[in-house]
Formats: structure tokens, sequence, C-alpha cells
């Protein structure tokens, strides 16, 4: 056996390896454009939390967001933020879907492997636990807790698929997980965090990946 | 010059054995269609090899039904995938060996 063929059969096993056990066709530019809208989103809530409440508590600190709005502003307040919110998770998650699909096809990896759907899963437990738990909070008027529990939440579910993709989806699951605890000390400041967490840091995130593995 | 190809697998002789054992290192169970699709190869040509592999008792095969289709799975066994690290071992020793001579 000639060494280059040695060396061809070990670069073919290394890369199999790599192909059937991780997801390797996850988008860094899909990372940057969810910030972007993300960003935009939260923006848009700013503006309407900060021009429509007239009036900010005195006691701010003890109060969940909720005492922002006079009772009967609440609801067309959820509704509007509850739209701004979907339009960012739809226009994201579609935005990640295609530059996804576009990229397995130029790794040549199927876009649902065994691998794909394991990653899939993993970020599916915490990612539904974590809505359904929001969602029973925001119920009970504890709109304070949406922005930490939403980046600890996912957070996890990143650290959990980082095992099956690259390897920096770990750190970005860290740096939310790190950062929701913060913003669960700060409740005033939810949307801050929310707009750091999941603009700032995707941002980030994807340009790194964007310059590491896209190009 | 002592070249130990003695020690490389006949099993893996072929490259797609050795392929196949690659991606059952890392992945608990593989099914049929996901490694006809990863390595590229006909229904015909993995199946035999599989069967091979399964003979020397490197693998072992899980049958299963996903609804009305059949799915079959596979696994590694300790036997081979001890053989696999003797055979990378092996070939790592081929290449020192050449660099030497």
């Amino acid at each position: 056996m000639e060494e280059k063929e040695i060396h061809d059969e070990l670069a073919s096993i290394r890369s199999l390896m790599e192909r059937s056990s991780k997801f390797i066709s996850l988008s860094g530019l899909s990372g940057i454009l969810a910030g972007v809208y993300a960003l935009i989103g939260a923006a848009v809530a700013y503006k309407y939390i900060y021009t429509k409440v007239s009036e900010i508590p005195a006691d701010i600190n003890h109060i969940p967001t909720k005492a922002f709005f006079y009772d009967s502003d609440i609801n067309t307040a959820i509704l509007f933020l509850s739209v701004v919110a979907l339009i960012v998770l739809i226009a994201s998650i579609g935005t990640g879907i295609f530059l996804t699909m576009r990229k397995a096809k130029q790794k040549a990896q199927p876009i649902l492997s065994s691998t794909s759907r394991t990653l899939l899963f993993h970020m599916a437990i915490p990612l539904i636990t974590g809505g359904i738990f929001i969602l029973i909070f925001i119920n009970n008027g504890y709109f304070g807790i949406v922005a930490p529990t939403s980046l600890i939440f996912y957070g996890l579910a990143l650290v959990g698929a980082s095992s099956f993709t690259f390897s920096t989806v770990k750190y970005l699951g860290l740096c939310e997980i790190a950062l929701g605890l913060i913003a669960a000390c700060l409740p005033i400041d939810g949307l801050l965090f929310w707009a750091i967490g999941f603009g700032v840091l995707h941002i980030i995130y994807g340009s790194l990946m964007y310059f590491k593995y896209d190009r | 010059m002592k070249v130990p190809f003695e020690k490389l697998d006949k099993a893996f002789e072929n490259r797609l054995r050795l392929q196949i054992m690659s991606v059952l290192m890392v992945n608990d169970r593989y099914d049929f269609n996901s490694l006809k699709e990863l390595l590229d190869t006909t229904d015909g040509n993995l199946a035999s090899h599989l069967k091979a592999l399964e003979k020397e008792e490197y693998i072992i095969v899980h049958k299963s039904f996903l609804g009305r289709k059949p799915n079959t799975n596979y696994e590694a066994t300790e036997k081979g995938k001890a053989a696999f690290r003797l055979h990378l071992d092996a070939l790592e020793k081929l290449i020192k060996q050449q660099k030497i001579n």
C-alpha cells in the first residue's frame, strides 16, 4: 500500500466520522440574519412599550413588567408584543431552514439525516419545555420572566444540541445561559438582555461561523 | 524492512467496509438507508459488505418496523471496534515506517 493511499484512507475515515455524527451544514449567515431580526423586533417592542406607557410606577423594582400597562391596555399590549415575537421567530426559522438547506446541498449532506433528527430532538425538549413554562407564567401575569427564561432555556437547548454540530454552538449556549441568569437579577432590563442575547450574540456567533466555515 | 502488513485486518481491505466501520465507531446505531446515502453506494453493494462484517461478528443487525416499512439498524460490536482500532494502529505504523525508509 502506498503512503498516499493510506493518507487518503485516513482522511476519508475522519471525514466520514464527522459527517455521520455531526450536522455541519448549519449556516452562519442565518445566525447573523436571525440576530438582525431580533434587534429590529426588540426596537419595535421598546418603542411600543415606552411610548404607549405614559406612567411608570414608582415602586418599579417590586412589580413585574405587568405594571407597565394599565389593565385595559394589557391585552392589546400582549397581543402586539406576541405578534412581534412571532414574526421574529418565523422569519429566523424560515431564513435558517432556507440557508441551511442551501449549505447542505453544497456540502452534499442530507438535510434530514439521523444526525439532524437527533440534533432537532435534543433542541426541541428544552425549547418546548421553556415555551410552555413561559406561557404558564405569562398567563399568571409574570411578564418579567419572559426574557431571562427564554434566554436560559434557549441556552440549554444549544448546549444540549452542540455535541451533534459545531462545538462553537456550545459556547453560544453558555453565553445565553449566563446572560439569562443576569437578566433574572435585573427584570426591569429584560428587553435589553433579550436584545443582547438573541440579537447581538447571534450576530457575533453568525459572523464567526460565517468566516470560519461558510466561505 | 519489516512492514506489518499482516497486522492489517483482511476484513477491512475493502474501502467500503472500513467506511461503514468508521461511521459505526461514532454513532451508536446507523440505519441502512442513511448509510447508503452517506457512502453514496448501491443497495446490493452495501448489503453484501454489511453481510461480510456481520459474518466477522464486527457488527450486529437490528431489524424493526417503522409503521409498515422495515427499518434495519447496524451497531458495531466490541470485537469490531477493537479490530478497527488495531487496523488504524497498523495503518499508522505503516506510515511511520515508510517515512523512515
